[in-house]
């Protein structure tokens, strides 16, 4: 039977939803499902793959492993393809998983399909959707001539269901012979957020020019907390200097799918709709009742933000018990 | 020192996207063509590092049917790039075969100390071609590049953007690809003088197929386009502010069960 391997990332001994949503769909192709996790301590997480239905569970645990560094990754994966012999290997979209798997796709003779939004494997043979153009339209991608279909998958677009808590299984580990490394991490600055990336999140709450200046965005902080939501924000705002282009939301800033996105005093260009068109639950808030947003929106709020979206933290507050 | 920046021609962010009647295209009449904005990063960068370092050369490359493309690289010699190396192929053609091309080319032209990029097309959003170069070529890559300066001879320090705000701070060793992220530099617009010049400026033509590109190095192919779906009209929340949140937070809650 031919293998899918999931490329499972984790962040504070959890693994992530985008990586649970692959196990998952690895599992229902019916194919041998192999999951691989890199870093120290992810032996720990070999069950809760298990669980979401890797069948074989493979570690890198070396600390060498706990920063990406693309040399590294690269040579512990192409060892791993070489062993196990995948015919399908999936990663969510993340920074990792762009850097990474074009260019073990290229090692490997083989093509990547990048940034999917639907999921198709039939005897072994995947079909993906994929927006293109900025998801003005969408295509149904497939592979030839391809010995490893490689496809890398937005987050939140597959179905979850809950994790078979009696699977177990043990964690085979691997280690390689460091590369003579052209690539060294020096540092890493820490963005201010600890919240879920915006490409990751659930709920994000955005901000435009409406909001005036740089200090309102409390207003937007504040509803997002209450949510649990990541705060992201217009092109405008961000060339102003108000936020930081890590929020920007749009064609020449993230590319987002979250359940649920509010956006707040932005007015919706292309531009912007590009990049969080794919949201399930619009809702727009606005003083005009012309501006664009609310075309895209599923439920639009024509009125004053100021005084909008304090209500609105409140009214969540009490709705959800905070 | 031999500088490469590789660009992508796109259509404009305005323009409205009609499919062809194979449905496995789009419909190219009245589009309106530009660089993809990421690769104006790469072609300013590419630009700087020539004028800070005397001698150096630009070249820039594409890869796309001749009769288009073309346009895309008058504008970056029109920028700076010394001479433009055109890369004809098909429509469509997949990263795989993109990649294979440009370090065919790449190698033919004798080497890049340096080779700049996007870090995606805003097309077909696939963020590949840049580490697929790097892999054809041997060389180490970093991708989403928002800071770049060089340290020593053939040594740089740059930053990388990644999840959360946060940034990596990373030393390359040349030969290597840098795929450019906004942030990079403020891309310069293309001089009246410069646009006289760049007429001049040599455009050398080669053809994909005779770069060894073969036709099962298209790896991915796309099939099947379709539009959005309609989407349903929106709802709007009437009454005063109060009972517009009301509203709104029990319809998230009922209705689209989003809570
Ligand atoms: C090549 C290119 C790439 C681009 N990429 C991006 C991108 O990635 N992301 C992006 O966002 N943009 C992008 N843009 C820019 C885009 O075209 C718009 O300029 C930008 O999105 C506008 O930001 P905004 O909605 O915050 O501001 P505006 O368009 O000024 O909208 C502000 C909105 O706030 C509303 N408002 C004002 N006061 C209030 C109030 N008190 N209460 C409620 N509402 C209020 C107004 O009615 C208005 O609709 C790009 C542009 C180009 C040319």
């Amino acid at each position: 039977m031919s293998t899918i391997l999931v490329f499972v990332e984790h962040q504070k001994n959890q693994i992530k939803r985008s990586s649970v949503e692959l196990l998952q769909a690895a599992q229902k192709s019916g194919l041998k499902t192999c999951a691989v996790l890199f870093g120290t301590g992810v032996e720990n997480l070999a069950n809760s793959a298990a669980q979401n239905g890797a069948q074989e569970v493979h570690t890198f645990k070396s600390a060498d492993f706990d920063q990406y560094n693309p040399e590294m990754f690269l040579a512990a994966m192409s060892d791993l393809l070489e062993k196990i012999k995948p015919s399908i290997v999936l990663s969510s979209a993340s920074s990792l998983g762009k850097d990474l798997f074009p260019r073990l796709a290229a090692r490997f003779q083989s093509g990547v399909a990048s940034d999917c939004t639907e999921l198709k494997i039939e005897n072994g043979k995947v079909t993906a959707k994929k927006p293109l153009y900025s998801g003005k339209c969408f295509a149904e991608t497939s592979f030839e001539n391809s010995p490893i279909q490689f496809v890398l998958m937005r987050a939140n677009q597959l179905p979850v269901s809950a994790a078979n808590p009696s699977a177990t299984t043990s964690a085979i580990d691997h280690t390689i012979n460091k590369p003579d490394l052209k690539t060294i991490i020096q540092n890493v600055v820490k963005g201010a957020s600890e919240k879920l990336d915006l490409t990751e999140a659930n709920v994000i709450v955005s901000g435009g020019r409406g909001l005036k200046e740089a200090g309102n965005f409390k207003l937007l902080n504040d509803l997002a907390d209450v949510l649990g939501a990541t705060v992201g924000a217009s092109r405008a705002v961000v060339d102003a200097g108000w936020v930081s282009h890590g929020m920007q939301v749009g064609q020449t800033g993230k590319t987002v799918a979250p359940t649920l996105y509010i956006a707040v005093g932005l007015s919706g260009a292309i531009q912007h709709l590009a990049g969080m068109s794919g949201s399930k639950v619009i809702v727009a808030i606005n003083n005009d009742p012309q501006a664009p947003i609310f075309q895209k929106a599923t439920y639009g709020i024509v009125g004053d933000l100021f005084e909008v979206v304090p209500k609105l933290t409140e009214e969540f507050k009490k709705v959800l018990n905070k | 020192m031999k500088i490469f920046v590789c660009l992508k021609q796109v259509p404009d962010t305005e323009t409205k996207i009609k499919i062809a009647a194979d449905q496995r295209s789009i419909d190219t009449a009245g589009i309106k063509w530009v660089i993809n904005p990421y690769d104006e990063f790469a072609v300013e960068e590419a630009v700087k590092m020539k004028e800070a370092n005397p001698g150096a050369q630009v070249f820039a490359i594409t890869v796309g049917p001749k009769a288009r493309v073309a346009d895309s690289l008058r504008t970056a010699l029109a920028m700076g790039a010394d001479e433009g190396i055109l890369i004809n192929s098909a429509e469509n053609i997949d990263t795989f075969s993109t990649a294979k091309a440009l370090a065919a080319a790449i190698t033919q032209e004798g080497g890049a100390q340096i080779i700049f990029t996007g870090k995606v097309a805003i097309d077909d959003n696939s963020s590949a071609v840049s580490q697929m170069l790097a892999e054809f070529l041997k060389i180490p890559h970093v991708t989403v590049v928002s800071k770049f300066s060089k340290t020593a001879d053939s040594q740089f320090t740059v930053e990388r953007d990644v999840e959360g705000g946060s940034k990596e701070v990373i030393q390359i060793n040349g030969p290597c690809v840098i795929a450019a992220n906004k942030g990079l530099n403020m891309p310069r617009y293309a001089s009246l003088p410069g646009i006289m010049k760049a007429k001049k400026k040599v455009l050398k033509e080669l053809e994909a197929s005779s770069l060894g590109v073969l036709a099962t190095d298209q790896k991915v192919v796309l099939n099947s386009y379709t539009l959005p779906a309609d989407k349903a009209p929106v709802k709007m929340l009437s009454g005063d502010a109060s009972s517009q949140v009301t509203q709104l937070v029990q319809s998230l809650r009922d209705e689209a069960k989003v809570l």
